[in-house]
């Protein structure tokens, strides 16, 4: 095994044990905690895919079409099936997505930019439409899930947040574990040389368009993670999940980490959903002032996303080095 | 289908596509001098109906005739656009020019959180209602349908801001100023035009559309929290169907969505939200710039 695949697969490992203990800690602490974390990951895995997106020099304002497409597939497993097995639901959340969003990729392949951001808009929000109209699964009110079960396992109600939470942090350390071992391969690496230049990568013998398509279905697949995810920590959905301002969320957290670390994801939707938490709390009245300002400050001075934050260390400690050298040299 | 049927879904098409266009006139030509494509343009519209909503209840106050509040109307978009235009562009927009337009985009989704809030902190949440400007120019018998003389009026006024906004660019000389910004920015600011004064002009143009379209459609609707959120997703259909930055390609656009919308409306209303992007996915099937869009040649 390459090394640095060895180090990322550690990496993972060590994570599982850190959220895991953390679970139990919170669970005996600050319960609440927990359920903003599960929708922390569910929001994560979802910008995780419009990182994904970015590293080939796309951005989708839509992802709410896949968030929302694994969250009434999986709900509707679960309510007209009978089927309430989380990992079972998030498989088919998962599947459902990834499926539509292999379907409509080569549609939106042929854009960038502001024109590709725009088509995915319009394409979630012909879901959101659609959903709106259809009273046979609830209209615009949506529906209520039932209580999830793990492998057959019925948590008690005092257990149930916890139970969610373990599986939400096992299922985003394996998404961001394989993404990033995803990242680091030959295929992966292409999608960089397509952010700087699409014609170059097509002379070298790369096919854009499969690169495209690869990310956009990765996309979906984590986006339907990520809405199955939520629909059972909320318990409940209806078509806001694949309303335009769903999905600005999903692209700010992805800006506010950047495209660059795949933890980064999870933090910075940790930090939204903390955000979001505290000016409900606090200012019910006016948090979307706090959060659209919260926004613009991190534009401003995180402009590269906090991803870069690490990078930007790194670099720093490379130069004082290389500075200490020199002045060594120079004496 | 009758023809009466027909010449209904027509004259409301082309009375919903005549805001439309206003708006959408705004959001391309901020596009098309700035290249910002501004999700906080539903937004600008829904303050301006509000500001309306405020102003012509000021003029029973004063004890004017009830046409001034045609007048107050005026006043308010401009309002809008002096306050905010300035604040917008010069405070924030201007810190992210040359920037991925991507991030320019959640700028403008950020003011478009902001706004949204501010506007609920101004006017409260309760719905505004100005039914007192649509009396105003009486019943017009098309056919054998009455239409409310008001509605009509509004296809005037949108034919009187594009013919304005093409006049203004094409034959004036600070439009043609304009029109070599667009072309090329860095190359007239080496020529002696203050770049920074035609964005902050055009911006506040775009601004002052959006109010306007917003003012003067408050007698349509009850003036709530929310509106700003479905116009800003039309008006984009808009300027996507007929070609980010181009006029004509905002009133073929606008025409397009208005009248998809109104047949929806009478022959299958469970379509009505979903037709306008069914539409628009399919012109960007055929025509992946917009109708009106030069394709650009790929750098290497």
């Amino acid at each position: 095994m390459h090394a640095s695949t060895k180090r990322t697969c550690l990496a993972g490992l060590i994570a599982v044990i850190l959220l895991v203990l953390a679970g139990f800690v919170f669970q005996h602490w600050q319960t609440w905690i927990l359920f903003t974390a599960t929708k922390a990951i569910g929001y994560g895995l979802v910008a995780l895919g419009i990182i994904t997106l970015m590293r080939g020099g796309l951005v989708s304002f839509g992802q709410g079409l896949v968030y929302c497409t694994g969250a009434y597939a999986s709900g509707l497993m679960a309510t007209r099936l009978g089927v309430t097995d989380a990992p079972v639901l998030l498989v088919v959340g998962m599947l459902a997505s990834a499926l539509l969003a292999l379907i409509v990729s080569p549609l939106i392949a042929r854009y960038r930019g502001i024109f590709f951001a725009m088509l995915t808009v319009a394409l979630s929000m012909v879901l959101y439409g659609v959903l709106v109209k259809m009273n046979a699964i609830g209209g615009s009110d949506g529906f209520t899930l039932p209580e999830p079960t793990f492998l057959g396992w019925q948590p008690s109600v005092d257990y149930a947040d916890l139970a969610l939470y373990l599986l939400a942090a096992v299922v985003a350390v394996v998404a961001s574990t394989a993404t990033r071992l995803y990242y680091d391969s030959m295929a992966g690496l292409v999608a960089l040389a397509v952010r700087e230049n699409e014609l170059r990568v097509e002379y070298l013998g790369s096919s854009v368009f499969k690169v495209t398509v690869r990310h956009f279905t990765i996309a979906g697949a984590l986006g339907g993670l990520g809405g199955t995810l939520n629909g059972m920590a909320l318990g409940h959905i209806d078509p806001l999940f694949s309303f335009w301002t769903t999905s600005g969320e999903f692209v700010f957290i992805a800006v506010l980490a950047g495209y660059i670390s795949v933890s980064a994801v999870f933090l910075s939707a940790m930090i939204l959903e903390l955000v979001r938490s505290f000016s409900n709390l606090y200012f019910p009245e006016t948090w979307q002032l706090i959060l659209g300002g919260f926004l613009i400050v991190v534009i401003v001075f995180l402009p590269g996303g906090i991803g870069s934050f690490w990078e930007r260390v790194k670099e720093g400690r490379a130069a004082r080095a290389q500075a200490e050298q020199e002045e060594g040299a120079g004496s | 289908m009758e023809f009466a049927d027909i010449l209904t879904i027509l004259v409301d098409g082309v009375v919903y596509a005549s805001w439309l266009f206003i708006v959408a006139l705004g959001l391309t030509l901020i596009f098309g001098v700035l290249q910002i494509l501004n999700l906080a343009h539903g937004s600008l519209y829904a303050v301006g109906a509000y500001a309306a909503a405020s102003f012509t209840m000021l003029v029973p106050y004063f004890g004017l005739p009830p046409a001034f509040s045609l007048l107050a109307m005026l006043i308010a978009a401009l309002a809008v656009a002096l306050v905010l235009a300035p604040i917008l562009e010069r405070g924030l927009l201007r810190l992210f020019y040359g920037r991925d337009e991507v991030l320019i985009l959640l700028v403008t989704y950020a003011v478009f959180l902001v706004l949204e809030d501010v506007t609920k902190l101004v006017w409260g949440v309760q719905p505004y209602y100005v039914f007192e400007p649509r009396n105003l120019f009486g019943n017009v018998e098309i056919g054998q349908l009455f239409y409310v003389g008001y509605d009509l009026m509004l296809i005037v006024l949108a034919a009187i801001c594009g013919l304005a906004v093409w006049l203004g660019l094409n034959k004036t000389t600070t439009g043609k100023v304009v029109l070599a910004v667009i072309h090329n920015p860095d190359v007239s600011a080496c020529m002696g035009v203050r770049v920074n004064w035609i964005y902050l002009l055009a911006f506040f143009v775009g601004v002052f559309l959006a109010a306007l379209a917003g003012a003067y459609t408050a007698p349509l609707i009850s003036v709530q929290p929310g509106i700003s959120v479905n116009v800003i997703i039309l008006s984009f259909a808009v300027v996507i169907i007929g070609g980010l930055g181009s006029i004509p390609g905002a009133a073929i656009g606008a025409l397009v969505v208005g009248i998809a919308r109104a047949a929806a409306v009478y022959e299958f209303p469970e379509a009505e939200i979903f037709i306008i992007y069914l539409v628009m996915a399919i012109v960007l099937v055929f025509r992946p710039e917009g109708l009106f869009q030069r394709t650009q040649a790929r750098k290497i």
